[in-house]
């Protein structure tokens, strides 16, 4: 199995999945992670397309500090989106 | 429910015309111009191996002064807008034991990773950006790690001024050299380390400003994440 | 049909825009401008590569002749460190939003009027 391009395309779908999770979640903190992980399948494609120093960047910047500033800024805000009573779907707390 | 539906529409629409645009730059084809005369010359007009860190500070050198000032303005914004009376830190919960002592023996060797990183700036990749990240990640461990922990802001501050004033420093000492701002006058004028191309002692006055830009990014990161941690404490 | 990079960058792209034109949470419409950052510097970086090339560090073996564009990757190095500098001077704004009206919708905030 010497596929390059299955690897990529794998990479790709599960950056664009986080993406929608991301957006999608009404707990903020876990927003933060969705926001995160995007950063971090972000480095993986630019060190597949030869690019050491953008990679680098983007792991330690992105990743790290972005989403640590975000935590913050939840910490002196709210947590949740909107603060209306949530009914229980099949999926409880989403 | 209409916002919703317009706004999908909008973005299916805005997404087509990308694509369309996108259609006339094949992926994977050499339509290099600038970049060719740049990967030529670098050896012998820049002496570094790495030609995108020679492209950041030598060929560019005046977008990253912009780009340094960029960050200086954004870190004095986040102190100006959180700036109150009287701030402290507001945790209740000290770290675990294991995340205490990890701490303890990590910091010294995260410092020196961060450190290797600016200083083979010409030879590998990285540069002064990645390696000021990495010294703030260190200094956000310690924060996560003890409830008490401050940085030291005083010598931060003046630190960080100092590296800001040291690259428009090396600027203005081009200039009297050479003629022009940011003149490469080790390399070109002193010619110091020319036949030493792929080892640590070339590269002109890349070690120099990236030294400057690590140690200036780092000091900043860290000032932003104290100024955001803290909060009002009403006597 | 465009090649799948080009795909993933795009569709970052808008949906980083869906959660600005859509979403009430002044610190949600924040995460999608992030996301929008992240697109546009995939977009950038990967126009600039060329197939069966290597990076461009020319250490022993590669010439001016087998390396990728570095111009591009110079740009989106700049880009992504200003990227994480306005985002974070905007969550010291939205916390100081925050302290002044108690909530972090914009609607209830238009209609407050300082």
């Amino acid at each position: 199995m010497n596929c390059m391009a299955c690897i990529e395309y794998i990479i790709i779908g599960l950056m664009i999945i986080s993406a929608i999770l991301a957006v999608e979640w009404r707990d903020l903190l876990a927003a933060a992670v969705g926001m995160a992980a995007v950063s971090l399948f972000a480095s993986l494609l630019f060190f597949l397309l030869q690019a050491p120093d953008v990679a680098m960047t983007e792991a330690a910047i992105g990743a790290a500090l972005s989403g640590a500033v975000f935590i913050f800024a939840i910490k002196r805000t709210q947590r949740y989106e909107t603060e209306d009573e949530e009914k229980p779907g099949w999926w409880v707390r989403w | 429910m209409l916002k919703r539906a317009l706004a999908i529409i909008t973005l299916l629409i805005i997404g087509y015309w990308i694509a369309q645009g996108l259609a006339g730059v094949p992926f994977g084809q050499d339509r290099m111009l600038v970049g060719q005369y740049y990967l030529d010359h670098v050896k012998a007009q820049t002496g570094s191996v790495n030609a995108v860190t020679a492209i950041v500070v030598n060929y560019r050198g005046f977008d990253t002064l912009g780009e340094v000032t960029v960050l200086f303005i954004a870190s004095t914004g986040v102190g100006a807008l959180l700036w109150k009376r009287r701030k402290e830190r507001t945790a209740k919960t000290e770290g675990s034991i294991v995340l205490t002592t990890g701490t303890r023996l990590l910091m010294p060797f995260i410092i020196l990773f961060g450190a290797y990183i600016f200083i083979h700036g010409h030879l590998t990749p990285g540069g002064g950006f990645p390696g000021g990240a990495t010294i703030a990640t260190a200094f956000l461990l310690l924060y996560m790690a003890f409830t008490q922990y401050e940085i030291p802001h005083k010598a931060f501050e003046k630190t960080e001024g100092v590296a800001g004033m040291s690259y428009v420093l090396v600027g203005l000492i081009g200039l009297a050299i050479g003629g022009y701002f940011l003149y490469d006058w080790i390399w070109q004028t002193w010619g110091w380390g020319v036949n030493n191309i792929g080892r640590l002692f070339s590269g002109g006055f890349i070690p120099i400003i990236y030294t400057l830009i690590g140690i200036k990014v780092g000091t900043e990161l860290s000032g932003i994440i104290d100024n955001m941690l803290k909060e009002e404490v009403s006597e | 049909m465009i090649s799948a990079y080009y795909f993933g960058a795009i569709s970052l792209i808008l949906i980083g825009l869906y959660a600005v034109l859509v979403k009430k949470n002044v610190l949600k419409m924040l995460i999608g401008l992030s996301i929008m950052e992240s697109g546009v510097n995939l977009l950038l970086v990967s126009v600039g590569y060329i197939s069966g090339r290597s990076a461009p560090i020319l250490s022993e073996g590669i010439g001016p002749k087998g390396a990728v564009d570095p111009i591009p990757q110079a740009l989106v190095l700049t880009a992504i460190v200003i990227g994480v500098a306005t985002t974070a001077l905007a969550l010291s704004a939205a916390i100081i939003l925050y302290e002044k009206y108690g909530t972090l919708n914009v609607e209830e905030i238009r209609r407050l009027r300082g």
